[in-house]
Protein backbone atom coordinates (compact mmCIF):
# COMPACT_ATOMS: atom_id res chain seq x y z
CA UNK A 1 0.00 0.00 0.00
CA UNK A 2 2.94 2.27 0.55
CA UNK A 3 4.36 2.29 -2.95
CA UNK A 4 1.49 4.02 -4.86
CA UNK A 5 1.33 6.76 -2.25
CA UNK A 6 5.05 7.16 -2.19
CA UNK A 7 5.26 7.57 -5.95
CA UNK A 8 2.19 9.82 -5.99
CA UNK A 9 4.08 12.84 -4.73
CA UNK A 10 7.16 12.46 -6.88
CA UNK A 11 6.02 10.80 -10.10
CA UNK A 12 2.90 11.61 -12.13
CA UNK A 13 3.71 9.31 -15.01
CA UNK A 14 6.10 6.39 -15.05
CA UNK A 15 6.89 4.94 -18.44
CA UNK A 16 8.63 1.66 -17.89
CA UNK A 17 10.48 0.04 -20.79
CA UNK A 18 7.68 0.64 -23.27
CA UNK A 19 7.97 -0.81 -26.77
CA UNK A 20 5.24 -0.97 -29.34
CA UNK A 21 4.81 -2.90 -32.55
CA UNK A 22 1.58 -2.26 -34.41
CA UNK A 23 -0.56 -5.41 -34.36
CA UNK A 24 -0.46 -7.40 -37.54
CA UNK A 25 2.62 -5.58 -38.81
CA UNK A 26 6.29 -5.59 -37.98
CA UNK A 27 6.40 -1.80 -37.73
CA UNK A 28 8.20 -0.97 -34.52
CA UNK A 29 6.96 2.41 -33.35
CA UNK A 30 8.72 2.55 -29.98
CA UNK A 31 11.66 0.73 -28.44
CA UNK A 32 12.56 0.54 -24.76
CA UNK A 33 11.32 3.95 -23.71
CA UNK A 34 11.58 4.66 -19.98
CA UNK A 35 11.06 7.92 -18.16
CA UNK A 36 9.40 9.51 -15.15
CA UNK A 37 7.38 12.70 -15.25
CA UNK A 38 7.07 14.80 -12.11
CA UNK A 39 3.77 16.43 -11.16
CA UNK A 40 3.54 19.98 -12.41
CA UNK A 41 6.35 19.64 -14.92
CA UNK A 42 6.17 20.50 -18.59
CA UNK A 43 7.88 18.02 -20.87
CA UNK A 44 8.15 17.67 -24.64
CA UNK A 45 8.78 14.80 -26.99
CA UNK A 46 10.46 15.97 -30.14
CA UNK A 47 11.57 14.00 -33.15
CA UNK A 48 10.98 13.42 -36.84
CA UNK A 49 7.63 12.29 -38.21
CA UNK A 50 6.97 8.64 -37.48
CA UNK A 51 9.26 8.49 -34.44
CA UNK A 52 6.45 7.10 -32.32
CA UNK A 53 5.93 10.19 -30.21
CA UNK A 54 2.19 10.22 -30.91
CA UNK A 55 2.07 6.48 -30.16
CA UNK A 56 3.67 7.19 -26.80
CA UNK A 57 1.16 9.96 -26.10
CA UNK A 58 -1.75 7.68 -27.06
CA UNK A 59 -0.41 5.07 -24.64
CA UNK A 60 -0.30 7.73 -21.91
CA UNK A 61 -3.89 8.71 -22.78
CA UNK A 62 -5.03 5.11 -22.45
CA UNK A 63 -6.04 5.00 -26.11
CA UNK A 64 -3.50 2.33 -26.98
CA UNK A 65 -1.96 -0.53 -25.07
CA UNK A 66 1.76 -0.87 -25.73
CA UNK A 67 2.84 -4.32 -26.82
CA UNK A 68 5.57 -4.33 -24.20
CA UNK A 69 6.21 -2.45 -20.98
CA UNK A 70 3.94 -0.44 -18.76
CA UNK A 71 2.62 3.09 -18.48
CA UNK A 72 1.64 4.07 -14.96
CA UNK A 73 -0.14 7.15 -13.76
CA UNK A 74 0.07 8.02 -10.06
CA UNK A 75 1.45 4.55 -9.48
CA UNK A 76 -1.44 2.76 -11.18
CA UNK A 77 -1.09 0.95 -14.47
CA UNK A 78 -3.13 2.56 -17.22
CA UNK A 79 -5.78 0.54 -18.98
CA UNK A 80 -8.28 2.76 -20.75
CA UNK A 81 -8.46 6.55 -20.60
CA UNK A 82 -7.65 7.72 -17.05
CA UNK A 83 -9.55 10.42 -15.17
CA UNK A 84 -8.13 13.90 -14.86
CA UNK A 85 -6.50 13.91 -18.27
CA UNK A 86 -7.21 16.46 -21.00
CA UNK A 87 -6.20 15.82 -24.59
CA UNK A 88 -5.66 17.98 -27.63
CA UNK A 89 -4.84 16.99 -31.18
CA UNK A 90 -3.31 18.78 -34.15
CA UNK A 91 -6.81 19.30 -35.53
CA UNK A 92 -9.24 21.09 -33.27
CA UNK A 93 -11.77 18.29 -33.95
CA UNK A 94 -14.75 20.44 -32.99
CA UNK A 95 -18.13 19.01 -33.90
CA UNK A 96 -19.47 21.34 -36.62
CA UNK A 97 -23.12 20.91 -35.57
CA UNK A 98 -22.41 22.23 -32.08
CA UNK A 99 -21.76 25.81 -31.10
CA UNK A 100 -18.49 26.71 -29.42
CA UNK A 101 -19.95 26.44 -25.93
CA UNK A 102 -21.71 23.15 -26.75
CA UNK A 103 -18.37 21.80 -27.96
CA UNK A 104 -16.64 23.01 -24.82
CA UNK A 105 -19.25 21.29 -22.66
CA UNK A 106 -19.06 18.00 -24.58
CA UNK A 107 -16.77 16.19 -22.08
CA UNK A 108 -19.14 17.04 -19.21
CA UNK A 109 -22.17 16.02 -21.25
CA UNK A 110 -20.63 12.66 -22.20
CA UNK A 111 -19.51 11.99 -18.62
CA UNK A 112 -22.43 13.27 -16.56
CA UNK A 113 -25.27 13.97 -18.98
CA UNK A 114 -26.95 16.97 -20.53
CA UNK A 115 -28.20 18.45 -17.26
CA UNK A 116 -24.71 18.43 -15.74
CA UNK A 117 -23.48 20.17 -18.88
CA UNK A 118 -26.08 22.91 -18.38
CA UNK A 119 -24.88 23.37 -14.81
CA UNK A 120 -21.40 24.05 -16.17
CA UNK A 121 -22.50 26.84 -18.53
CA UNK A 122 -20.95 29.54 -16.37
CA UNK A 123 -17.72 27.60 -15.95
CA UNK A 124 -17.55 27.13 -19.72
CA UNK A 125 -18.16 30.83 -20.34
CA UNK A 126 -15.40 31.71 -17.88
CA UNK A 127 -12.88 29.48 -19.67
CA UNK A 128 -13.97 30.75 -23.07
CA UNK A 129 -13.43 34.26 -21.77
CA UNK A 130 -9.89 33.51 -20.55
CA UNK A 131 -8.76 32.29 -23.96
CA UNK A 132 -10.19 35.38 -25.66
CA UNK A 133 -13.18 33.79 -27.35
CA UNK A 134 -15.77 35.89 -25.54
CA UNK A 135 -18.65 36.68 -27.90
CA UNK A 136 -18.14 33.47 -29.86
CA UNK A 137 -19.96 31.15 -27.45
CA UNK A 138 -22.80 30.61 -29.91
CA UNK A 139 -20.71 30.60 -33.07
CA UNK A 140 -20.40 27.37 -35.01
CA UNK A 141 -16.93 25.94 -35.73
CA UNK A 142 -17.31 26.85 -39.41
CA UNK A 143 -17.32 30.46 -38.31
CA UNK A 144 -14.02 30.20 -36.41
CA UNK A 145 -10.49 30.65 -37.77
CA UNK A 146 -7.89 27.92 -37.21
CA UNK A 147 -6.46 29.65 -34.16
CA UNK A 148 -9.89 30.31 -32.68
CA UNK A 149 -10.87 26.68 -33.20
CA UNK A 150 -7.76 25.54 -31.29
CA UNK A 151 -8.65 27.94 -28.49
CA UNK A 152 -12.08 26.32 -28.32
CA UNK A 153 -10.36 22.92 -28.21
CA UNK A 154 -8.26 24.19 -25.29
CA UNK A 155 -11.46 25.17 -23.47
CA UNK A 156 -12.96 21.73 -24.11
CA UNK A 157 -9.81 20.15 -22.68
CA UNK A 158 -9.90 22.36 -19.57
CA UNK A 159 -13.62 22.13 -18.70
CA UNK A 160 -13.13 18.92 -16.68
CA UNK A 161 -10.34 20.57 -14.65
CA UNK A 162 -7.69 18.00 -15.64
CA UNK A 163 -4.33 18.03 -13.89
CA UNK A 164 -2.62 16.31 -16.79
CA UNK A 165 -2.62 17.77 -20.31
CA UNK A 166 -1.58 15.60 -23.25
CA UNK A 167 -0.99 17.67 -26.37
CA UNK A 168 -0.32 16.09 -29.76
CA UNK A 169 1.15 18.83 -31.96
CA UNK A 170 -1.68 21.10 -30.86
CA UNK A 171 -0.57 24.14 -32.81
CA UNK A 172 1.18 22.34 -35.68
CA UNK A 173 -1.35 23.55 -38.23
CA UNK A 174 -1.20 27.21 -37.20
CA UNK A 175 0.97 29.94 -38.65
CA UNK A 176 4.16 30.88 -36.81
CA UNK A 177 2.86 34.08 -35.19
CA UNK A 178 -0.39 32.53 -33.99
CA UNK A 179 1.53 29.54 -32.68
CA UNK A 180 3.84 31.75 -30.60
CA UNK A 181 0.86 33.49 -29.05
CA UNK A 182 -0.86 30.18 -28.35
CA UNK A 183 2.34 28.90 -26.72
CA UNK A 184 2.31 31.87 -24.34
CA UNK A 185 -1.29 31.16 -23.41
CA UNK A 186 -0.56 27.48 -22.96
CA UNK A 187 2.27 28.34 -20.58
CA UNK A 188 0.05 30.52 -18.42
CA UNK A 189 -2.75 27.93 -18.41
CA UNK A 190 -0.33 25.20 -17.36
CA UNK A 191 1.30 27.24 -14.60
CA UNK A 192 -1.92 28.67 -13.19
CA UNK A 193 -3.38 25.16 -12.91
CA UNK A 194 -0.16 23.46 -11.77
CA UNK A 195 -0.88 20.96 -14.51
CA UNK A 196 1.50 18.31 -15.72
CA UNK A 197 1.88 18.84 -19.45
CA UNK A 198 3.18 16.44 -22.08
CA UNK A 199 3.69 18.05 -25.46
CA UNK A 200 4.42 16.26 -28.70
CA UNK A 201 5.90 18.62 -31.27
CA UNK A 202 8.27 18.80 -34.18
CA UNK A 203 9.18 22.41 -33.53
CA UNK A 204 12.45 22.71 -31.63
CA UNK A 205 11.88 26.34 -30.52
CA UNK A 206 8.38 25.47 -29.28
CA UNK A 207 9.70 22.53 -27.28
CA UNK A 208 12.48 24.59 -25.69
CA UNK A 209 10.26 27.60 -25.04
CA UNK A 210 7.60 25.63 -23.15
CA UNK A 211 9.42 22.75 -21.48
CA UNK A 212 11.31 21.97 -18.33
CA UNK A 213 12.59 18.85 -20.02
CA UNK A 214 12.88 18.01 -23.71
CA UNK A 215 13.13 14.37 -24.82
CA UNK A 216 14.81 14.14 -28.21
CA UNK A 217 13.67 10.99 -30.01
CA UNK A 218 15.12 8.97 -32.85
CA UNK A 219 13.39 7.95 -36.04
CA UNK A 220 11.46 4.69 -36.07
CA UNK A 221 11.66 2.73 -33.88
CA UNK A 222 11.41 5.66 -31.49
CA UNK A 223 13.98 5.71 -28.71
CA UNK A 224 14.98 8.51 -26.41
CA UNK A 225 18.26 9.90 -27.73
CA UNK A 226 18.89 12.56 -25.18
CA UNK A 227 17.24 14.35 -22.30
CA UNK A 228 17.76 18.11 -22.28
CA UNK A 229 16.83 20.01 -19.14
CA UNK A 230 15.85 23.54 -20.04
CA UNK A 231 16.89 25.90 -17.28
CA UNK A 232 15.33 29.17 -18.44
CA UNK A 233 13.52 31.50 -16.02
CA UNK A 234 9.70 31.41 -15.91
CA UNK A 235 7.41 32.86 -16.95
CA UNK A 236 8.96 32.84 -20.35
CA UNK A 237 8.06 35.75 -22.59
CA UNK A 238 8.56 36.81 -26.18
CA UNK A 239 11.90 38.19 -25.00
CA UNK A 240 12.96 34.70 -23.99
CA UNK A 241 13.03 33.89 -27.69
CA UNK A 242 15.80 36.47 -28.14
CA UNK A 243 17.98 35.29 -25.25
CA UNK A 244 21.34 33.70 -26.08
CA UNK A 245 20.56 30.89 -23.60
CA UNK A 246 17.39 30.12 -25.57
CA UNK A 247 19.45 29.83 -28.74
CA UNK A 248 21.91 27.62 -26.87
CA UNK A 249 19.16 25.15 -25.85
CA UNK A 250 17.70 25.14 -29.35
CA UNK A 251 21.18 24.28 -30.59
CA UNK A 252 21.55 21.50 -28.01
CA UNK A 253 18.27 19.88 -29.04
CA UNK A 254 19.07 20.19 -32.73
CA UNK A 255 22.50 18.65 -32.22
CA UNK A 256 20.98 15.78 -30.26
CA UNK A 257 18.42 15.10 -33.01
CA UNK A 258 21.03 15.31 -35.76
CA UNK A 259 23.49 13.09 -33.92
CA UNK A 260 20.75 10.52 -33.52
CA UNK A 261 20.30 10.45 -37.26
CA UNK A 262 23.98 10.13 -38.06
CA UNK A 263 24.48 13.76 -39.00
CA UNK A 264 27.57 15.26 -37.45
CA UNK A 265 28.22 18.92 -37.18
CA UNK B 1 7.71 40.45 -88.17
CA UNK B 2 7.76 38.98 -84.66
CA UNK B 3 5.17 36.52 -83.42
CA UNK B 4 3.65 38.85 -80.89
CA UNK B 5 2.89 41.49 -83.48
CA UNK B 6 1.28 38.84 -85.69
CA UNK B 7 -1.02 37.69 -82.97
CA UNK B 8 -1.90 41.23 -82.02
CA UNK B 9 -2.68 41.95 -85.70
CA UNK B 10 -5.04 38.97 -85.78
CA UNK B 11 -6.82 39.92 -82.61
CA UNK B 12 -7.19 43.52 -83.69
CA UNK B 13 -8.44 42.41 -87.13
CA UNK B 14 -11.01 40.14 -85.50
CA UNK B 15 -11.82 42.65 -82.84
CA UNK B 16 -15.07 44.27 -84.09
CA UNK B 17 -16.72 40.89 -84.55
CA UNK B 18 -15.14 39.43 -81.39
CA UNK B 19 -16.23 42.47 -79.42
CA UNK B 20 -19.84 42.00 -80.45
CA UNK B 21 -19.74 38.29 -79.54
CA UNK B 22 -18.05 38.99 -76.23
CA UNK B 23 -20.50 41.77 -75.51
CA UNK B 24 -23.50 39.52 -76.10
CA UNK B 25 -21.95 36.72 -74.08
CA UNK B 26 -21.23 39.15 -71.24
CA UNK B 27 -24.82 40.39 -71.36
CA UNK B 28 -26.15 36.82 -71.08
CA UNK B 29 -23.76 36.03 -68.23
CA UNK B 30 -24.86 39.10 -66.32
CA UNK B 31 -28.56 38.12 -66.36
CA UNK B 32 -30.12 37.30 -63.00
CA UNK B 33 -30.73 33.57 -62.72
CA UNK B 34 -34.53 33.71 -62.80
CA UNK B 35 -34.49 35.79 -65.97
CA UNK B 36 -31.81 33.57 -67.53
CA UNK B 37 -33.95 30.48 -66.91
CA UNK B 38 -37.01 32.26 -68.33
CA UNK B 39 -35.04 33.20 -71.45
CA UNK B 40 -34.08 29.57 -72.07
CA UNK B 41 -37.61 28.26 -71.50
CA UNK B 42 -39.15 30.94 -73.74
CA UNK B 43 -36.63 30.19 -76.46
CA UNK B 44 -37.35 26.46 -76.37
CA UNK B 45 -41.13 26.99 -76.34
CA UNK B 46 -40.97 29.47 -79.22
CA UNK B 47 -38.84 27.07 -81.27
CA UNK B 48 -41.21 24.21 -80.48
CA UNK B 49 -44.27 26.28 -81.42
CA UNK B 50 -42.59 27.36 -84.66
CA UNK B 51 -41.67 23.80 -85.66
CA UNK B 52 -45.20 22.51 -85.03
CA UNK B 53 -46.89 25.47 -86.74
CA UNK B 54 -44.70 25.85 -89.81
CA UNK B 55 -43.74 22.19 -90.12
CA UNK B 56 -47.38 21.06 -90.23
CA UNK B 57 -46.78 18.48 -87.50
CA UNK B 58 -50.05 16.69 -86.61
CA UNK B 59 -51.23 17.30 -83.06
CA UNK B 60 -51.35 13.56 -82.32
CA UNK B 61 -47.58 13.38 -83.00
CA UNK B 62 -46.50 16.58 -81.29
CA UNK B 63 -48.90 19.13 -79.83
CA UNK B 64 -47.68 22.71 -79.78
CA UNK B 65 -46.98 24.47 -76.49
CA UNK B 66 -50.18 26.46 -76.98
CA UNK B 67 -52.20 23.22 -77.36
CA UNK B 68 -50.57 21.90 -74.21
CA UNK B 69 -51.29 25.18 -72.45
CA UNK B 70 -54.98 24.96 -73.31
CA UNK B 71 -55.13 21.36 -72.12
CA UNK B 72 -53.22 22.34 -68.97
CA UNK B 73 -56.03 24.77 -68.09
CA UNK B 74 -58.51 21.90 -68.36
CA UNK B 75 -56.27 19.66 -66.27
CA UNK B 76 -55.95 22.37 -63.63
CA UNK B 77 -59.71 22.77 -63.46
CA UNK B 78 -60.00 19.01 -62.96
CA UNK B 79 -57.39 19.23 -60.22
CA UNK B 80 -59.49 21.68 -58.21
CA UNK B 81 -60.81 20.28 -54.91
CA UNK B 82 -63.45 17.68 -55.73
CA UNK B 83 -62.30 17.42 -59.35
CA UNK B 84 -61.76 13.87 -60.54
CA UNK B 85 -58.03 14.40 -61.27
CA UNK B 86 -57.52 15.69 -57.73
CA UNK B 87 -58.54 12.26 -56.44
CA UNK B 88 -56.17 10.49 -58.82
CA UNK B 89 -53.30 12.80 -57.88
CA UNK B 90 -54.00 12.20 -54.21
CA UNK B 91 -53.78 8.43 -54.77
CA UNK B 92 -50.40 8.85 -56.44
CA UNK B 93 -49.16 11.15 -53.65
CA UNK B 94 -50.22 8.56 -51.08
CA UNK B 95 -48.35 5.83 -52.97
CA UNK B 96 -45.22 7.97 -53.05
CA UNK B 97 -45.38 9.02 -49.39
CA UNK B 98 -46.12 5.52 -48.09
CA UNK B 99 -43.58 3.87 -50.40
CA UNK B 100 -40.96 6.47 -49.47
CA UNK B 101 -41.83 6.08 -45.79
CA UNK B 102 -41.32 2.32 -45.96
CA UNK B 103 -38.03 2.86 -47.81
CA UNK B 104 -36.79 5.37 -45.20
CA UNK B 105 -37.56 3.18 -42.18
CA UNK B 106 -36.51 -0.14 -43.70
CA UNK B 107 -33.59 1.40 -45.58
CA UNK B 108 -32.26 3.03 -42.43
CA UNK B 109 -32.45 -0.20 -40.44
CA UNK B 110 -30.83 -2.23 -43.22
CA UNK B 111 -28.25 0.56 -43.67
CA UNK B 112 -27.40 0.36 -39.96
CA UNK B 113 -26.93 -3.36 -40.19
CA UNK B 114 -24.91 -3.21 -43.40
CA UNK B 115 -22.79 -0.25 -42.29
CA UNK B 116 -22.09 -1.31 -38.72
CA UNK B 117 -21.18 -4.96 -39.14
CA UNK B 118 -18.07 -6.29 -40.84
CA UNK B 119 -20.13 -8.99 -42.53
CA UNK B 120 -22.60 -6.44 -43.88
CA UNK B 121 -19.81 -4.26 -45.21
CA UNK B 122 -18.04 -7.17 -46.83
CA UNK B 123 -20.89 -9.32 -48.12
CA UNK B 124 -24.06 -7.22 -48.36
CA UNK B 125 -22.93 -3.72 -49.26
CA UNK B 126 -21.36 -4.67 -52.64
CA UNK B 127 -24.59 -6.44 -53.61
CA UNK B 128 -26.70 -3.40 -52.79
CA UNK B 129 -24.35 -1.14 -54.72
CA UNK B 130 -24.62 -3.53 -57.68
CA UNK B 131 -28.43 -3.62 -57.37
CA UNK B 132 -28.54 0.18 -57.28
CA UNK B 133 -26.82 0.16 -60.68
CA UNK B 134 -29.39 -2.15 -62.27
CA UNK B 135 -32.56 -0.83 -63.97
CA UNK B 136 -34.75 -1.69 -60.97
CA UNK B 137 -37.86 -0.61 -62.84
CA UNK B 138 -37.59 -3.89 -64.77
CA UNK B 139 -38.79 -5.63 -61.59
CA UNK B 140 -42.16 -3.86 -61.87
CA UNK B 141 -44.04 -6.82 -63.45
CA UNK B 142 -42.68 -9.08 -60.73
CA UNK B 143 -44.21 -6.93 -58.00
CA UNK B 144 -47.51 -6.74 -59.86
CA UNK B 145 -47.51 -10.54 -60.03
CA UNK B 146 -46.72 -10.80 -56.33
CA UNK B 147 -48.90 -8.04 -54.92
CA UNK B 148 -51.70 -7.78 -57.48
CA UNK B 149 -53.29 -4.92 -59.32
CA UNK B 150 -54.39 -3.08 -56.18
CA UNK B 151 -52.60 -0.27 -54.42
CA UNK B 152 -50.26 -2.59 -52.47
CA UNK B 153 -48.09 -3.29 -55.50
CA UNK B 154 -47.74 0.48 -56.00
CA UNK B 155 -46.51 1.02 -52.44
CA UNK B 156 -44.09 -1.86 -52.81
CA UNK B 157 -42.62 -0.75 -56.13
CA UNK B 158 -42.27 2.85 -54.87
CA UNK B 159 -40.48 1.49 -51.78
CA UNK B 160 -38.31 -0.87 -53.82
CA UNK B 161 -37.25 1.90 -56.19
CA UNK B 162 -36.29 4.24 -53.36
CA UNK B 163 -34.81 1.98 -50.71
CA UNK B 164 -31.33 1.49 -52.14
CA UNK B 165 -30.17 5.12 -51.98
CA UNK B 166 -31.34 5.18 -48.34
CA UNK B 167 -29.44 2.00 -47.49
CA UNK B 168 -26.28 3.13 -49.24
CA UNK B 169 -26.46 6.65 -47.79
CA UNK B 170 -26.94 5.34 -44.27
CA UNK B 171 -24.23 2.70 -44.52
CA UNK B 172 -21.71 5.06 -46.12
CA UNK B 173 -22.56 7.88 -43.73
CA UNK B 174 -22.05 5.80 -40.62
CA UNK B 175 -18.45 5.07 -41.56
CA UNK B 176 -17.72 8.70 -42.46
CA UNK B 177 -16.69 9.63 -38.92
CA UNK B 178 -12.98 10.52 -38.73
CA UNK B 179 -10.42 8.64 -36.66
CA UNK B 180 -9.69 11.83 -34.73
CA UNK B 181 -13.31 12.22 -33.71
CA UNK B 182 -13.53 8.60 -32.58
CA UNK B 183 -10.29 9.03 -30.62
CA UNK B 184 -11.68 12.20 -29.03
CA UNK B 185 -14.85 10.43 -27.91
CA UNK B 186 -12.86 7.45 -26.67
CA UNK B 187 -10.57 9.71 -24.66
CA UNK B 188 -13.67 11.21 -23.05
CA UNK B 189 -14.88 7.70 -22.20
CA UNK B 190 -18.06 8.17 -24.21
CA UNK B 191 -20.67 5.42 -23.94
CA UNK B 192 -21.31 3.39 -27.09
CA UNK B 193 -24.76 4.96 -27.45
CA UNK B 194 -23.30 8.49 -27.27
CA UNK B 195 -20.66 7.62 -29.86
CA UNK B 196 -23.48 6.46 -32.12
CA UNK B 197 -26.04 9.15 -31.42
CA UNK B 198 -23.90 12.22 -30.79
CA UNK B 199 -21.17 11.51 -33.34
CA UNK B 200 -21.66 8.81 -35.99
CA UNK B 201 -25.33 9.61 -36.61
CA UNK B 202 -24.63 13.33 -37.06
CA UNK B 203 -21.77 12.59 -39.43
CA UNK B 204 -24.06 10.25 -41.38
CA UNK B 205 -26.88 12.77 -41.85
CA UNK B 206 -25.49 14.55 -44.94
CA UNK B 207 -25.03 11.16 -46.63
CA UNK B 208 -28.48 10.00 -45.59
CA UNK B 209 -30.08 13.15 -46.96
CA UNK B 210 -28.19 12.78 -50.22
CA UNK B 211 -29.82 9.34 -50.41
CA UNK B 212 -33.26 10.68 -49.44
CA UNK B 213 -33.20 13.26 -52.23
CA UNK B 214 -32.56 10.52 -54.79
CA UNK B 215 -35.09 8.27 -53.07
CA UNK B 216 -38.06 10.65 -53.14
CA UNK B 217 -37.79 11.08 -56.90
CA UNK B 218 -37.29 7.34 -57.33
CA UNK B 219 -40.42 6.67 -55.27
CA UNK B 220 -42.44 8.84 -57.63
CA UNK B 221 -40.99 6.99 -60.61
CA UNK B 222 -41.87 3.66 -58.98
CA UNK B 223 -45.45 4.70 -58.20
CA UNK B 224 -46.08 5.94 -61.75
CA UNK B 225 -44.49 2.85 -63.30
CA UNK B 226 -46.65 0.59 -61.13
CA UNK B 227 -49.73 2.53 -62.22
CA UNK B 228 -48.72 2.17 -65.89
CA UNK B 229 -48.36 -1.57 -65.60
CA UNK B 230 -50.68 -2.47 -62.76
CA UNK B 231 -53.27 -0.04 -64.00
CA UNK B 232 -56.57 1.06 -62.60
CA UNK B 233 -55.69 3.97 -60.40
CA UNK B 234 -53.62 7.10 -59.99
CA UNK B 235 -52.07 9.75 -62.15
CA UNK B 236 -50.02 7.26 -64.13
CA UNK B 237 -53.23 5.57 -65.23
CA UNK B 238 -54.55 8.94 -66.46
CA UNK B 239 -51.39 9.43 -68.54
CA UNK B 240 -51.72 5.93 -69.96
CA UNK B 241 -55.38 6.50 -70.83
CA UNK B 242 -54.64 9.83 -72.54
CA UNK B 243 -51.85 8.29 -74.60
CA UNK B 244 -53.97 5.36 -75.74
CA UNK B 245 -56.39 7.79 -77.30
CA UNK B 246 -53.45 9.76 -78.74
CA UNK B 247 -54.28 12.89 -76.74
CA UNK B 248 -50.63 13.90 -76.51
CA UNK B 249 -51.51 17.45 -75.48
CA UNK B 250 -53.17 15.98 -72.39
CA UNK B 251 -50.21 13.64 -71.81
CA UNK B 252 -47.84 16.60 -71.82
CA UNK B 253 -50.10 18.59 -69.51
CA UNK B 254 -50.30 15.69 -67.06
CA UNK B 255 -46.52 15.20 -67.21
CA UNK B 256 -46.12 18.88 -66.36
CA UNK B 257 -48.24 18.46 -63.25
CA UNK B 258 -46.31 15.32 -62.32
CA UNK B 259 -42.99 17.14 -62.78
CA UNK B 260 -44.24 19.86 -60.49
CA UNK B 261 -45.12 17.22 -57.90
CA UNK B 262 -41.61 15.78 -58.18
CA UNK B 263 -40.05 19.20 -57.72
CA UNK B 264 -42.23 19.95 -54.70
CA UNK B 265 -41.40 16.61 -53.04
CA UNK B 266 -37.68 17.02 -53.74
CA UNK B 267 -37.73 20.59 -52.42
CA UNK B 268 -39.44 19.44 -49.23
CA UNK B 269 -36.66 16.94 -48.56
CA UNK B 270 -34.02 19.54 -49.46
CA UNK B 271 -35.68 22.01 -47.10
CA UNK B 272 -35.59 19.55 -44.20
CA UNK B 273 -31.97 18.79 -45.07
CA UNK B 274 -31.01 22.46 -44.85
CA UNK B 275 -32.64 22.69 -41.43
CA UNK B 276 -31.11 19.51 -40.07
CA UNK B 277 -27.60 19.63 -41.52
CA UNK B 278 -27.24 23.40 -41.69
CA UNK B 279 -23.62 22.98 -40.59
CA UNK B 280 -22.80 21.03 -43.73
CA UNK B 281 -23.54 23.84 -46.19
CA UNK B 282 -20.69 26.19 -47.11
CA UNK B 283 -22.61 29.28 -46.03
CA UNK B 284 -24.04 27.84 -42.86
CA UNK B 285 -23.16 30.98 -40.94
CA UNK B 286 -26.20 32.47 -42.61
CA UNK B 287 -28.35 29.36 -42.34
CA UNK B 288 -27.18 28.69 -38.78
CA UNK B 289 -30.53 29.02 -37.07
CA UNK B 290 -30.25 32.78 -37.41
CA UNK B 291 -28.02 32.93 -34.37
CA UNK B 292 -25.38 35.61 -34.04
CA UNK B 293 -25.66 37.22 -37.42
CA UNK B 294 -23.11 39.80 -36.32
CA UNK B 295 -20.45 37.09 -36.51
CA UNK B 296 -20.72 36.99 -40.27
CA UNK B 297 -17.97 39.51 -40.67
CA UNK B 298 -15.63 38.22 -38.01
CA UNK B 299 -15.48 34.54 -39.00
CA UNK B 300 -12.49 34.00 -41.23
Amino acid sequence: MNSPNATESTVRYRIDDVSHTFPGTDIEALKNVSLDIEPGSFISFIGPSGCGKSTLLNAMAGLLEPSHGEVMMNGISIDGPPDGVGIMFQKATLLPWRTTIENVLLPIELRDGVRAAKDHLDAAKAIIYTVGLAGFENAYPGELSGGMAQRAAICRMLITQPNVLLLDEPFGALDELTRERMDLELQSIASSRHATVVLVTHSIPEAVFLSDTVYAMSARPGRILEVITVDLPRPRTMNTLNMPEFAKYVGLVRTALNRGHGINE
Amino acid sequence: MSETSVSSKISSAASPMAKVVMGISRWFNSLPQAIAVAVVILTVLTGWEAIVRFGDVPIIILPSPLNVGEELLIVISQLAPGGFLAGELWITIQEVIIGFGIAVVAGFIIGLWVGQTKFGQKAIMPLFVALEATPKIAFAPVFIAWFGFGITSKYVLAAFMSIFPVIIGTAAGLVATSEDELKLFKSMKAKAWDVFWKLKMRRALPFIFAGLKIAIVAALTGAIAAEFIGGGIGFGEQIRLASTRLALDRVFALILVLSLLGIVLFSLVAWVQRRVTFWDTPNHRIAGKGKKKNLLVVGR
